[in-house]
């Protein structure tokens, strides 16, 4: 049945004026007249903009990400559903994906942040899986600035109240401070969930006559054009007034929709599921009918609303959260309904899978938008932007002033909120709920989480390295990554899929759109070279303030196997007595390194990164951890090997020490002392095996030598360069972030 | 012998207490609706950690009108079983089972982390396999968990062995700085004045698995069925 849709009465007229101020181009209204061949309504006019939204179409970035390698043995699901999959063993099946939620974090930091954790774990609960663990990536701007407190006490407590009300355990995170992100603070949050193989749910409709049920929260007028006008422009003096753009989360309903939805999909009935995220009731019902080739016919008068009144206009771009679309088996519409009554959740039949492929709304019996379908998806356009290099001058880091003392230049590291200890955030989050946390955070280069029923276990690291990418976008991204990936490697686990949140500035400017072109180069290169598949991810535009952009910030998350628990590895040293032993493939450069921020010194080049090498050098800290020869691994990293050091001794069961001649071994420069860089780990072995374990690097053309030992006494004794008391050292460690905190109250 | 956890809308730690009591302790445990009002004859009954109802209100404080608590309350007033973990122990308090009430942190913030608590009373059904002045490593993870009762109150429950478990330092010494969220007296753990309700902030169940932590919890649980056979 074809039928003009109408405007509603009092709606306002739709023209290419009305088109702009809901952020589509002149071209772009055009483009939908002329697909329609005819006016839009100003219903439909909504949901243009949302789905055509940088946020939701990926206009800028599609050509890019579809070079990116997704493929291989493990992967279960790659790209193209809510989130991706690779098999971890056993008959597990490991569901995982970062997503970001900046702009409404710095709106409205709580509500922003919670939101975030809710989006993400419900796009892995719609996949079938239980979402097993959380983590954050945090970017605020520099700690003097005014806002910056309000947001990290906001965001922090976001975090933990939606997701230790939701039992799901945040396990790793990192947090840094620069003043690139004082207007626009990035929120990436990340959630892996566990499904058994075979069992994973799908967001492609099928089956014509099929019901549409409309399961969670009532649908309210939060979050109205959160995607479009929110996510994907530019900050301005006027952001602060799209605070009603930001959802309000509530996990306690997010929790009993895990718990039905899971229980739902054991029925058999569920023949689609889709969470209604970004661009709400809109995104969800048009993209799933668009992966069946199908249409979909929605009747809006079912819609469960939390006041009267609402338009079609707003429950159809209504971000209300704790929400899911669900295509159920005809006929079997009840056996579903049951399960949500059990849970006390609203479970309605508000449409049906049509074989036009029409994406239809009508509302008092009238149709109110009749839109094709694949115009709402994969016919969304796609832009090939311009690039272009910036100018060569431009240089990210000071000009080298003084250096202080190593000894008072550790300290001033160690007291710096990038480097310290991030347990003031992570004491706030529960990492426990689940039982599966074997080495949560703080604990470990990698969180580790066990297997129940088996003797494997899963390693998470989430990383960014800004510095480096604004220094050079290519390699700052080969960086990120191989470091993600050694991080999980120190724990003893094997990097086997990546996912990654990629922020960056108005990819209408030339020079941000080489940044990400960039960007993606390096993560594509880097995944490749370490045979570790992206299977999801997602792309965060528009991070500016009044044309400032932040550093670009591709956040990469990495997920590992290892095959027996037992076998992982923490950063700790372990036992006075062990052969200390450093293993690099390249020298240390002060270049985008905390130090260099800090005092200066920093304005080289970031140098080479040699893929292969990073990936042997991978290879070989899991061939250690595997056989046993490995007591303690920690990356070197913010704050360089003297950083390092001193978080190796601060042992949880009690402090030791290390020793070492640093001038006979040479490493008595600053940029050994404090670079920073591919790719450093610094090992602890028994000093029985050092030969072995010396072998296991060497074998694979990686340096490897034995620098020192741990000593039961509590002093970081590397002569000449320190000779310090490790309880100090720990005490302005731990002191740090509260103490900063604190002061200014 | 026979368990029975109760699972209330947002409760957390329900399957982890099952994990704990039917797998690593091999316990015939088994999981009870709220809406239900059967225990399934259950010897001992564990009401888990979790945000009931998101603990919107008052920690517990819907919970506690559950038909499955009316069985619990007549339950225990029989002289049954009954431990409260966390959220477990606020409904239980709310459910006037157990003296006193747990408010908000003195910190104001969440709080995980592994804690140290002293065994005052080991003469309890749910303390009898360790002793008086035993120090235990538990989990906790709160952000409403500081302990209070009128004066009055406390002095009554303090003589007559009510206080069971105490935050202390790693060495078992009463310390404010060992006092993670600001109980009165330290309070960790109480029981009622028949001693067959027990509530606690930590997390026995979380602490089972060497691998995960310490396996301290296990001594909590050994005690119930002991007292039980």
């Amino acid at each position: 049945m074809s039928q003009v849709p109408i405007s509603l009465p009092g709606e306002p007229r739709v023209d290419e004026a009305q088109a702009r101020s809901h952020g589509l181009t002149p071209d772009e209204f055009r483009n939908i007249e002329r697909i329609l061949g005819r006016t839009p309504t100003f219903t439909e006019l909504g949901v243009f903009s949302v789905m055509w939204s940088e946020h939701c179409s990926y206009k800028s970035s599609r050509k890019y990400l579809r070079t990116l390698p997704n493929r291989g043995e493990l992967v279960v699901q790659g790209p193209g559903e809510n989130a991706g999959a690779i098999d971890v063993g056993d008959g597990w099946v490991a569901v995982f994906k970062i997503e970001s939620h900046n702009h409404p974090s710095y709106v409205e930091p709580y509500q922003g942040a919670a939101t975030g954790v809710g989006g993400i774990l419900r796009d892995i609960f719609t996949m079938g899986a239980r979402p097993v663990a959380s983590m954050d990536s945090l970017k605020f701007g520099s700690f003097d600035h005014p806002r910056t407190r309000y947001l990290v006490g906001g965001v922090v407590g976001g975090i933990g109240g939606y997701g230790n009300c939701v039992g799901v355990p945040t396990v790793a995170g990192e947090l840094m401070f620069d003043a690139s992100y004082n207007g626009n603070i990035l929120v990436n949050a990340f959630c892996l969930g566990l499904a058994r193989s075979g069992e994973l749910m799908s967001a492609k409709a099928s089956g014509v006559g099929n019901p549409v049920l409309y399961v969670g929260s009532a649908t309210g007028r939060d979050g109205i054009h959160g995607a479009s006008l929110l996510a994907s422009a530019e900050f301005d003096a006027e952001s602060e007034s799209k605070r009603p753009t930001v959802q309000v989360g509530d996990p306690f309903t997010e929790k009993l929709l895990i718990e039905a939805c899971l229980e739902a999909a054991k029925t058999g009935a569920i023949v689609a599921i889709q969470d209604m995220g970004a661009a709400g009731l809109t995104s969800s019902s048009s993209e799933m009918a668009a992966r069946g080739a199908l249409g979909i016919d929605l009747d809006l008068d079912k819609i469960p609303l939390r006041e009267q009144n609402l338009t079609p206009y707003e429950m159809l771009l209504s971000e209300s959260q704790e929400r899911m679309l669900i295509v159920a088996a005809r006929g079997r519409e009840a056996e579903l309904q049951a399960v949500f009554e059990k849970w006390d959740l609203h479970a309605v039949v508000i449409g049906e899978i049509i074989a036009e492929p029409r994406w239809r709304a009508r509302w008092r019996g009238q149709v109110v938008a009749d839109i094709p379908v694949g115009a709402l998806a994969d016919e969304a356009p796609v832009y090939d932007r311009p690039v272009k290099p910036p100018a060569p001058s431009r240089n990210g880091t000071k000009p080298s002033i003084r250096h202080p003392e190593p000894a008072a230049a550790l300290k001033a590291l160690l007291e710096n909120p990038n480097v310290a200890s991030k347990r003031w955030v992570f004491r706030q989050y529960d990492s426990l709920v689940q039982g599966n946390t074997v080495a949560g955070p703080g604990l470990s280069d990698a969180a580790v989480l066990r297997l129940k029923h088996s003797r494997r276990a899963i390693a998470l690291k989430v990383d960014s390295n800004p510095r480096a990418c604004a220094l050079d976008p290519y390699l700052g991204a080969v960086a990120t990554v191989v470091e993600s990936a050694r991080n999980v490697a120190c724990a003893g686990a094997r990097p086997v899929g990546i996912t990654n949140c990629l922020n960056y500035g108005n990819p209408e400017r030339p020079e941000i759109m080489w940044q990400f072109a960039e960007g993606v180069r390096g993560l594509g290169d880097a995944a490749r070279a370490l045979g570790a598949p992206v299977v999801s991810g997602n792309v965060s535009f528009y991070n500016e303030t009044e044309g400032r952009a932040i550093l670009p910030t591709p956040t990469i998350a990495v997920l590992g196997v290892m095959t027996d628990v037992a076998r992982q590895v923490t950063s700790f040293f372990k036992h006075a007595g062990d052969a200390i032993l450093l293993i690099r493939t390249n020298p240390p450069r002060l270049a985008a390194s905390e130090y260099g921020a800090m005092f200066g010194g920093g304005n080289e080049s970031l140098g080479s990164i040699d893929l292969q090498r990073e990936a042997a050098l991978v290879d070989g800290l899991i061939d250690g951890a595997e056989r046993g020869l490995i007591k303690s691994a920690h990356d070197v990293a913010e704050g360089g090997l003297m950083v390092a050091m001193a978080e190796a001794c601060f042992n949880p069961d009690g402090v030791l020490g290390a020793e070492a001649d640093f001038a006979a071994l040479g490493l008595t420069p600053t940029a050994e002392l404090f670079g920073e860089g591919a790719s450093t780990v610094v090992i602890s072995a028994s000093s029985k095996d050092v030969e072995q374990v010396a072998q296991i690097f060497s074998g694979r053309g990686i340096d490897c030598r034995s620098i020192g030992r741990v000593i039961a006494e509590a002093r970081l004794r590397l002569s000449p360069v320190v000779d310090e008391n490790v309880l100090d050292l720990q005490r302005t460690y731990e002191q740090a972030l509260p103490g900063r905190l604190a002061a200014n109250e | 012998m026979k368990w029975g956890v109760v699972r209330f809308p947002g409760s957390l730690d329900d399957n982890d207490a099952l994990w704990a009591l039917g797998e690593v302790m091999g316990q015939d445990a088994a999981m009870l609706w709220h809406k239900d009002t059967s225990l399934q004859g259950a010897q001992c009954v564990l009401l888990p950690g979790g945000f009931s109802y998101g603990d919107y209100l008052r920690c517990g404080a819907i919970a506690r009108f559950s038909p499955i608590m009316e069985s619990v309350a007549r339950f225990a007033a029989d002289g049954g079983l009954v431990i409260g973990t966390c959220n477990g122990f606020q409904v239980l308090c709310e459910a006037h089972l157990l003296p006193g009430a747990l408010t908000r942190n003195r910190s104001l913030s969440f709080v995980c982390d592994r804690v140290h608590v002293r065994v005052e009373n080991a003469q309890t059904p749910f303390t009898r396999t360790m002793r008086q002045g035993d120090v235990l490593k538990l989990p906790i993870k709160h952000g409403e968990g500081l302990y209070v009762a009128p004066e009055s109150e406390l002095r009554q429950m303090e003589e007559r062995g009510q206080v069971i478990l105490r935050y202390v330092d790693a060495s078992g010494r009463e310390d404010d700085a060992a006092n993670p969220n600001g109980s009165m007296h330290s309070i960790a753990g109480v029981a009622n004045d028949r001693f067959n309700v027990f509530g606690l902030m930590p997390h026995p169940e979380h602490a089972v698995e060497p691998m995960l932590g310490g396996e301290d919890g296990l001594k909590i649980f050994r005690s119930i069925i002991e007292s039980v056979r």
